[in-house]
């Protein structure tokens, strides 16, 4: 069961300098989690959702335990190889979508990929097929200024998917979306989720994500307060 | 990914448009400075070897000493054949005898009796020989008011302001009083046959005008001057050629013994011009250096607003999984390019001002009218080859260091507040 975890937490301890102490962002977390799952992590804020995801995603590395991420021990990378780690594995979705506004829909989504040298056809293949999961087809040409908010953030679905990674992270992806486009949104990545066997890991507190949720893992104070497996794979 | 970088840049006008018009009027403002500056301080060099140093002038050492007075009776003699030999060892230049002489103009009235006089100021030139090369250089013919340019060697010129004065009349015969090389008094009648305004007072006025064969008969100075003045073929004065040439002279006729010995001053040597010239190169580059800083500040502050206005879009690029040190390397070309574009037009448009400069010009002698210094009325650029490059200094190495300094921060960022950070 160990052997099939992409993601392993042990012992994970992050601290952060505050005056001359220390603040505990998160004590002692022990978790993991397997390919394919649709998991959240849910907790008011202050309770280190973020932090987690950061740790997850290469962003930052642990103070004490380890955090490892497929196969690669996130506290012993060098900048480098954690930059190359989340260009060939990771795909982050924010908050406010972060769309480079001077690019078309096309070339925001084709930007990952440009990262990871792959040939103008590959490239060109990948966009589309991204572009259709999300079902963006008319609006390949458009700006982000001129896409409706659920539509720009099915734009950074897409950008995260196009490289097919193995984990998206998604930081209170519906945070600036209204219930029917959140839905959308939703229903886009769990059917992601199931078609590409992606595993989508969310920081949130809305109840909306945390009703498609099938995992739920309760952070309070920087310490799982419960892992509640709602939905198995 | 530079085609993808390259399309960014075409379509966001404020990291393109901008930044390159901000370095263009920089580069713009930069070589048209210099090449103004250039023009400025070359005209009045040039006015000066042209009016009163020449390139290089040979006097006795005695007249050196003395200059300011003029003094006459120190002038070079046999200098028909030092004109001979100078032209056999220094082929490439253009040798002239001027006198500078003054004394009493007296105006008679038709009876023969002084109806008006006046002290004057004058220069004698090689007017009258076929050969003249004068003409030109003092850019008589321009300067003429009235009349014609002297023809025979008792014919004369009056400043038109000193003619107006004595209430001169054109072919009024007058009477030239003044003293000899020899100490004697000298008088002597010349035909005033024009008027000139060479547009500084310290010239027009009281101002004459003659022949140097005619103010040699007058002053008892048959094949004598008070001094011979040398002209460089490249028209402009080079200190380098001007002192190789002295070193040459002096080395052959120096003779500390005779106060009558010839020596040869280059145009740097003369009166205040040693310290003025190298005022003028310290000036020069002191403004030049000041204007490319104050540029280079600009344009830095252009790459520093660049950078930071993009720290959104850097941050998705990082969290996306490139790398830093990419990045990095990408804003750096990209500010290349905004340089070296930016450069390009501004060197245009900076050297099509300059030429407009050189070529037509700011006549300025309406303000100059009393002005005494011996300088140009008209100011103009001047283009040298280092205007095609000088922009490019603060152009593309402004920016780009603004662009790297920007950049540090890339470096800085910690990468695990751009959830935070892009959230904002």
């Amino acid at each position: 069961m160990e052997q099939s975890k992409i993601i392993t937490i042990k012992n994970l301890v992050k601290k952060f300098p505050v005056g001359k102490g220390f603040f505990i962002a998160l004590n002692g977390i022990n978790t993991g989690f397997e390919q394919g799952e649709f998991a959240g992590l849910v907790g008011p804020s202050g309770s280190g959702k973020t932090t987690l995801l950061n740790i997850i995603g290469s962003l930052d590395s642990p103070s004490e335990g380890s955090a490892e991420v497929l196969g690669y021990s996130v506290g012993s990378l060098t900048h480098k190889q954690a930059a190359m780690l989340r260009r060939q594995h990771i795909g982050f979705i924010f908050q406010t979508f972060n769309l480079l506004p001077v690019y078309t829909v096309f070339e925001n989504i084709e930007f990952p990929l440009l990262l990871m040298n792959m040939t103008a056809t590959e490239r060109t293949k990948a966009v589309h097929d991204a572009i259709e999961w999300v079902g963006l087809g008319d609006k390949i040409k458009s700006r982000p200024a001129m896409l409706s908010g659920g539509e720009c953030q099915r734009v950074a679905i897409a950008r995260a998917m196009v490289k097919k990674p193995e984990i998206v992270l998604a930081d209170e992806p519906t945070a600036n979306l209204d219930a029917e486009n959140s839905h959308h949104i939703l229903q886009t990545m769990e059917k992601l989720n199931k078609e590409l066997k992606t595993t989508f890991i969310f920081a949130t507190h809305d109840e909306k994500v945390i009703n498609y949720l099938h995992r739920k893992i309760q952070l309070f104070d920087g310490k799982i307060a419960k892992d509640e497996l709602i939905k198995s794979i | 990914m530079i085609k993808f970088l390259f399309i960014g840049l075409l379509r966001d006008r404020s990291r393109s448009l901008m930044p390159i018009l901000i370095v263009a009027i920089g580069v713009m403002l930069s070589v048209f400075m210099y090449c103004y500056l250039l023009g400025l301080m070359g005209d009045m060099i040039d006015f000066n070897a042209r009016f009163a140093t020449g390139h290089v002038k040979i006097m006795t050492h005695a007249y050196a000493e003395n200059q300011d007075q003029n003094p006459n009776d120190l002038a070079l003699l046999e200098t028909n054949s030092l004109i001979g030999n100078l032209k056999t060892e220094f082929p490439d230049m253009d040798w002239v005898q001027r006198i500078k002489f003054g004394g009493l103009i007296d105006v008679p009235d038709e009876n023969g009796e002084t109806k008006t006089q006046g002290t004057g100021f004058g220069m004698a030139y090689d007017i009258i020989s076929e050969n003249s090369t004068e003409i030109e250089r003092m850019n008589l013919e321009k300067a003429l008011v009235k009349g014609t340019l002297p023809k025979h060697k008792n014919e004369i010129l009056l400043s038109d302001d000193f003619a107006q004065k004595l209430n001169v009349n054109l072919g009024q015969s007058i009477t030239l009083i003044s003293s000899t090389m020899y100490g004697e008094m000298a008088i002597f009648n010349f035909n005033v046959v024009g008027t000139i305004k060479f547009g500084t007072q310290v010239l027009d006025k009281g101002g004459i005008v003659a022949d140097i064969s005619g103010i040699q008969d007058a002053l008892n100075m048959e094949n004598a001057a008070g001094e011979i003045l040398g002209f460089l073929n490249s028209k402009v004065y080079l200190d380098e050629e001007a002192n190789r040439v002295a070193s040459v002279f002096n080395e052959k006729y120096r003779n500390s013994d005779d106060v009558f010995s010839p020596i040869m001053l280059r145009l740097k040597e003369q009166s205040f011009l040693s310290s003025y010239l190298d005022l003028i190169d310290s000036m020069q580059g002191i403004i030049i250096s000041m204007f490319i800083l104050v540029m280079a500040i600009v344009l830095w502050n252009t790459g520093l607003i660049g950078g930071l206005r993009r720290y959104g879009e850097i941050g998705v690029r990082l969290a996306i999984g490139e790398d830093h040190h990419h990045i990095y390397k990408m804003m750096i070309y990209e500010s290349i390019l905004i340089g070296i574009v930016g450069s390009t037009l501004g060197t245009i448009v900076g050297l099509f001002l300059a030429y407009l400069m050189q070529e037509i010009g700011i006549d300025i002698s309406s303000i100059m009218r009393n002005n005494t210094l011996m300088m140009q009325s008209v100011f103009r650029a001047k283009i040298t080859p280092p205007a095609f490059y000088i922009g490019f200094i603060p152009g593309i190495f402004a920016i780009v260091l603004g662009t790297m300094l920007s950049g540090i921060g890339i470096y800085k960022r910690k990468t695990a507040q751009l959830f935070k950070e892009l959230e904002v």
